[in-house]
């Protein structure tokens, strides 16, 4: 398996994700995004960070640079494509994915351990955890409080396109265990053809029992084929 | 030809911050307040002398880069 990360100016989760995909034998190219060819590989990443300082707006920038062009058209070409945190937002801003993050309902920076319920495991990404699964995965952003209009969320929430959302440790969904605000508790979503998955909480953070969990390996061992 | 781009949350978006600095300014006392929404200010130096056409070319950079208008609104005032 051939992975590519993009990495930006003020990327900082691209090497703990590249970490992450070595430990299962992925073959990994790092990306830098002036580069205006994309190697062939069977999972793009966009991983966490600041890119370009958050400036204007978090992923504005970096969704207009020469590397997103490759990375947008093989999207859409139906490789497979994963955004974790900075990356999600990326994703929105160059219209891969739709909706938006809006700053955090409680206008904090939130950077802790919080659990995500799988409520779909009939994707590419999620094929090896079951549906109604608990992970406990970490988040650490100040922009995750997803939004969308009410059109698209029916489309959202009727063709399982949001693989997971924030719960507490007993699993229920409500406003208590919503960390950010999102709506519907949504911590990550597909694109309709469930090729393009944008999350929040970081899977690589939690992919070795070093780093306090194996929860998120399940996503890259998913993705192996 | 200059032009002034303010970018403001749409009025169906929650606006968090606009909500913190408006009850900030309630508790210093400021009296007669109805609301207060925050936004972010562009201030644009054109090298074009038609003023259709300079607006135009700052809609353009509104609607690719400088507001994302799924949750934000612009307003283009030449200065």
């Amino acid at each position: 398996m051939k992975s590519s990360v993009i990495v930006f100016p003020g990327s900082n989760c691209d090497r703990d994700i590249a970490v992450a995909l070595k430990k299962l034998q992925f073959k990994t190219s790092m990306i830098w995004h002036k580069e205006t060819e994309l190697p062939k590989s069977d999972l793009i990443v966009i991983p966490g960070g600041f890119s370009y300082g958050d400036y204007l707006r978090s992923g504005a920038i970096a969704a207009k640079s020469n590397i997103l062009t490759e990375v947008i058209s093989a999207g859409k070409k139906g490789s497979l494509i994963l955004g974790i945190c900075n990356g999600f937002q990326i994703l929105i801003e160059c219209g891969l994915l739709k909706g938006a993050l809006l700053r955090n309902s409680g206008l904090k920076f939130i950077s802790k351990d919080i659990q995500v319920k799988i409520l779909s495991n009939k994707s590419k990404f999620f094929k090896k955890y079951k549906s109604g699964e608990i992970l406990k995965l970490n988040i650490a952003h100040n922009e995750g409080n997803y939004f969308t209009n009410k059109e698209h969320l029916d489309e959202l929430e009727n063709n399982e396109l949001i693989p997971i959302k924030y719960c507490d440790r007993n699993g229920s969904i409500d406003l208590k265990s919503n960390p950010n605000g999102s709506i519907n508790n949504i911590a990550g979503i597909f694109n309709n053809k469930k090729n393009i998955l944008g999350m929040m909480p970081h899977p690589e953070r939690m992919s070795d029992k070093v780093l306090s969990s194996e929860d998120g390996l399940g996503l890259f061992l998913s993705l192996m084929n | 030809m200059k032009f002034a781009v303010t970018i403001t949350l749409k009025n169906d978006v929650l606006d968090p911050q606009g909500k913190v600095v408006g009850q900030t300014l309630k508790n210093i006392g400021i009296k007669n307040l109805n609301s207060i929404r925050q936004g972010k200010f562009f201030e644009i130096d054109l090298d074009e002398s038609d003023s259709n056409k300079g607006e135009k070319k700052v809609k353009e950079m509104c609607e690719k880069l400088l507001a994302n208008q799924i949750i934000e609104d612009f307003q283009i005032k030449k200065i």
